[in-house]
């Protein structure tokens, strides 16, 4: 009974957001009752559509096998935090959680939307019910998950053992976070042109919601980077998959999105950018759900192909892009340009960040959809892969790192670049010398690394000078500029440590890509191996009881260059309910940031056990990096400043404008 | 400079930036693609030795052998065969009977040496390539089918 609850709930929300989106988009001038009804709306729609995940969650919870979804994704013996994350372990359930989240942040929007002028949030929430509305009716006519069995199956068949993992448990829930965030810079983008309200406090508004998107996002393809690197006993933690690219698009658009907003609130300029910028990056979301839930890729996160959800999830996406675009075609012409500035500006700056962000974005869309409009129209098959995506995007990204440090340093309008370049002397000479010891320690050798190391001690050393140089470190007393430092604003410290977070990934990567070794062999129990100056010697190999799954286990005494010794248990896990086996590597972390990576693979006849070695040097310094970003959101989120954003119009324009003309 | 010319400059310097990047990705998507192919279309056109392309289809049956680390198996599509070597740990539901894909080249000993192999992520997959091929030798088993539509509805 409480499942068709859950059921009926859902069906209301999907009247309810219908209501919402053709009464605030008729009557969103009206102003008052209307904006009212829309924001109790917004608000009821979350309600229901969390009653029915709840009881979604708890069918799972309960192992109520007469939930058909429960019964072919659960099983009564798994462990309680994998009945839960089996919820979104398959298409109905992720579905389910795409609108939960989309409707939390329709309500989101309404609570703490209170500065925002009545017209401008019902047009926003009206957006929202449009899309929820969608997406709600795509549940419930071609993805229902509360179907019911008659008689329930005694036992589930387990949710797909590959996804019995922690960090896949809370990977979907922050990524759909940052996917689904993007749809309210869409709203917003819409109902300003709508509207025709456009300007410096249309930023204001947007900036809170795009940083929280962006965060979240940073966050979940962070966690699903690592989950495929110590899951699936590869060794790789980025293969440029579809999928990924399908994550990777939308972040590089918000990206470019959460910096244009900055001048466009600033500055009151590249407003047409900006708009089209929040429009692209929520279609990127939508694109990105649709390669990945239509089944048009073959990977882990196309649960079902059935053709039918495919064209539907592709006439959405038709509508929302297509209708964004026509919409923006025939007002964007109407925008006034905004501040002028000299192209060595903060504003300057910026652009190019801008420029290099979506030719990046580009490149991965085109790499990624070539292969399947090829398909298409000419029945080729062929695969776009790394080789495309790391020239590509490194001959991108090289000129947007070396600009970024100067970026923060550069004042708004017109800029002093050889002052600048002065006060960044000294983040330079650390690069080099950095560089240098790095290669002192290394072993020179000749190849492209020295680029990616300058680059990625440039950018963490500029994100710090910014802070020593704001602070007066060394240009007044001692203690007054520590003062200094910890008063600055939090959206400068914000600023630096996303910058350096940045650096520090692209430190990880390229120590990765020109550092790591591997060797594959066999051992046999009491035999060693050898790799990167550690001794790897096969100790002990057994049968183990698991919980939903028998362990074979194997242990390894590694030995560094002291002499230190550690064990490293890896894993080979058969599930029972499906008979499919999953590889759970050893991973041993030495000096916090390197790790050694064992992962076995089938013995012969012989009892040699194949052992595939990876020695990644700094590998974790790519994870810190993303850690420190998505610090840097959660920092700028936090600022008040940010966050009460009270609508200031641009009264200065005229000001400006007569400035600006430099 | 006046207003005008400023503003051409930055417009000029944008377009030329933008051109230069569609030209690298373009010049790149011509050079960096691999092809996929069936062992029957390998067989009609054959490819140059060294040359990396991806081979799918199914892998024979009692064709794998493991010899410590290298294992050899037939990849198949009913028609033709390929041999492929691949000398690292298989994927974890690398079977016999069932779909896979290859990435390498062909050697000059006119075995096909593997650098990755794919299989599937769970139960259900069969690599899309594969399915298009096995159709179009008439390989397309409709139980293999039927069996791969009830597990995806799972």
């Amino acid at each position: 009974m409480y499942i068709e609850i859950g059921h009926f709930a859902l069906i209301l929300a999907f009247g309810i957001s219908i209501a919402q989106a053709v009464l605030g988009l008729t009557f969103w001038r009206s102003g008052g009752h209307i904006a009212g009804y829309v924001k109790q709306a917004a608000i009821l729609q979350f309600v229901l559509v969390a009653i029915s995940f709840g009881v979604l969650i708890i069918a799972f919870t309960t192992s109520d096998f007469s939930l058909s979804l429960a019964a072919q994704h659960s099983h009564s013996l798994q462990p309680m935090i994998y009945k839960i994350s089996s919820v979104w372990g398959n298409h109905e359930g992720s579905i389910l959680l795409w609108v939960l989240i989309l409707v939390l942040f329709g309500a989101a929007v309404a609570v703490f939307g209170r500065n925002i002028p009545n017209d401008l949030r019902t047009l926003v929430l009206s957006v929202q019910g449009v899309l929820s509305a969608s997406f709600i009716g795509f549940s419930i006519f071609t993805s229902n998950a509360f179907t019911r069995l008659d008689p329930a199956p005694f036992e589930g068949r387990d949710l797909n053992p590959i996804l019995q993992d922690v960090g896949l448990a809370i990977h979907p829930p922050l990524l759909y976070i940052g996917y689904v965030g993007f749809s309210v810079c869409f709203s917003f983008a819409i109902a300003a042109l709508i509207s025709g309200r456009i300007d410096a406090a249309w930023a204001r508004w947007v900036r809170p919601w795009t940083v929280a998107s962006w965060t979240f996002l940073t966050l979940g393809i962070a966690m699903g980077s690592y989950w495929a690197y110590y899951e699936l006993g590869w060794g790789g933690w980025w293969f440029w998959d579809p999928v990924e690219n399908a994550s990777f698009m939308p972040w590089l658009a918000g990206t470019a999105l959460m910096h244009s907003a900055i001048v466009m609130e600033k500055r009151s300029a590249l407003k047409i950018w900006t708009i089209f910028l929040a429009i692209m990056t929520f279609s990127l979301s939508l694109l990105g759900a649709f390669l990945v839930r239509s089944g048009i890729l073959t990977s882990v996160h196309a649960f079902a192909s059935d053709p039918e959800r495919g064209l539907v999830l592709l006439a959405l996406l038709g509508v929302f892009i297509g209708g964004a675009f026509i919409l923006f075609a025939m007002r964007a012409s109407s925008l006034r340009a905004g501040g002028l500035f000299a192209p060595i500006s903060r504003e300057g700056a910026l652009v190019l960040n801008n420029l290099f962000l979506a030719s990046a974005t580009a490149a991965v869309l085109i790499g990624t959809l070539y292969p399947l409009v090829l398909d298409a129209l000419t029945g080729a098959r062929i695969s776009v892969g790394a080789p495309f995506f790391d020239l590509t995007f490194s001959i991108l990204m090289i000129p947007l790192l070396i600009i970024l440090p100067f970026g923060p340093f550069l004042s708004w309008k017109r800029a002093d670049l050889i002052a600048i370049t002065q006060r960044l002397a000294g983040a330079a000479a650390l690069t080099i010398l950095a560089t240098i010891v790095v290669f002192i320690l290394r072993g020179a050798t000749i190849s492209l690394a020295p680029i990616g190391f300058l680059l990625g001690f440039w950018v963490s050393f500029g994100a710090i000078a910014d802070l020593v140089y704001r602070a007066k470190i060394g240009r007044s007393p001692f203690i007054k500029s520590i003062r200094k430092l910890f008063s600055l604003p939090k959206s400068i410290w914000a600023t630096a440590l996303a910058h350096f977070g940045m650096g520090i990934c692209v430190l990880g990567i390229v120590s990765v890509s020109v550092g790591e070794s591997e060797n594959i062999t066999t051992l046999k129990l009491g035999q060693s191996a050898e790799l990167a100056g550690y001794s790897i010697e096969f100790v002990k190999a057994e049968e183990l009881p698991g919980p939903n799954y028998k362990i074979a286990h194997f242990e390894f005494v590694v030995s560094d260059k002291k002499g230190n010794e550690r064990l490293a248990v890896s894993e080979k896990r058969i599930y029972v309910a499906s008979s499919m086996p999953t590889t759970e590597a050893g991973i041993l972390t030495y000096g916090g940031l390197s790790q050694l990576y064992i992962a076995v693979g089938d013995a012969d006849k012989d009892g040699n056990q194949v052992v595939r070695i990876w020695h990644k040097p700094y590998i974790l310094l790519i994870w810190y990096g993303t850690i420190f970003m998505a610090l840097a959101g959660f920092l700028s989120l936090s600022d008040r400043k940010l966050r009460i954003g009270a609508p200031k119009k641009a009264k200065t324009k005229n000001i400006l404008k007569s400035k600006g003309a430099t | 400079m006046t207003r005008k010319q400023k503003r051409l400059a930055v417009i000029a310097g944008l377009g030329l930036a933008i051109v230069l990047a569609a030209t690298i990705i373009f010049t790149a998507l011509s050079s960096k693609i691999t092809f996929f192919y069936s062992p029957s279309e390998l067989k009609e056109n054959p490819v140059a030795i060294g040359q990396d392309f991806r081979i799918g289809g199914l892998v024979k049956e009692d064709s794998w052998v493991k010899d410590g680390k290298i294992n050899t198996f037939v990849v198949t599509d009913g028609e033709s065969d390929t041999k492929v070597v691949y000398q690292q740990i298989l994927p974890d539901l690398f079977r016999e009977g069932q779909g896979v894909i290859a990435e390498g080249a062909l050697t000059q000993e006119g075995y096909f040496a593997a650098t990755n192999v794919l299989a599937k992520h769970d139960e259900n997959y069969l690599p899309k390539e594969v399915v298009a091929t096995l159709k179009e030798r008439g390989e397309w088993e409709p139980e293999t089918k039927e069996e791969n539509g009830e597990g995806s509805a799972n």
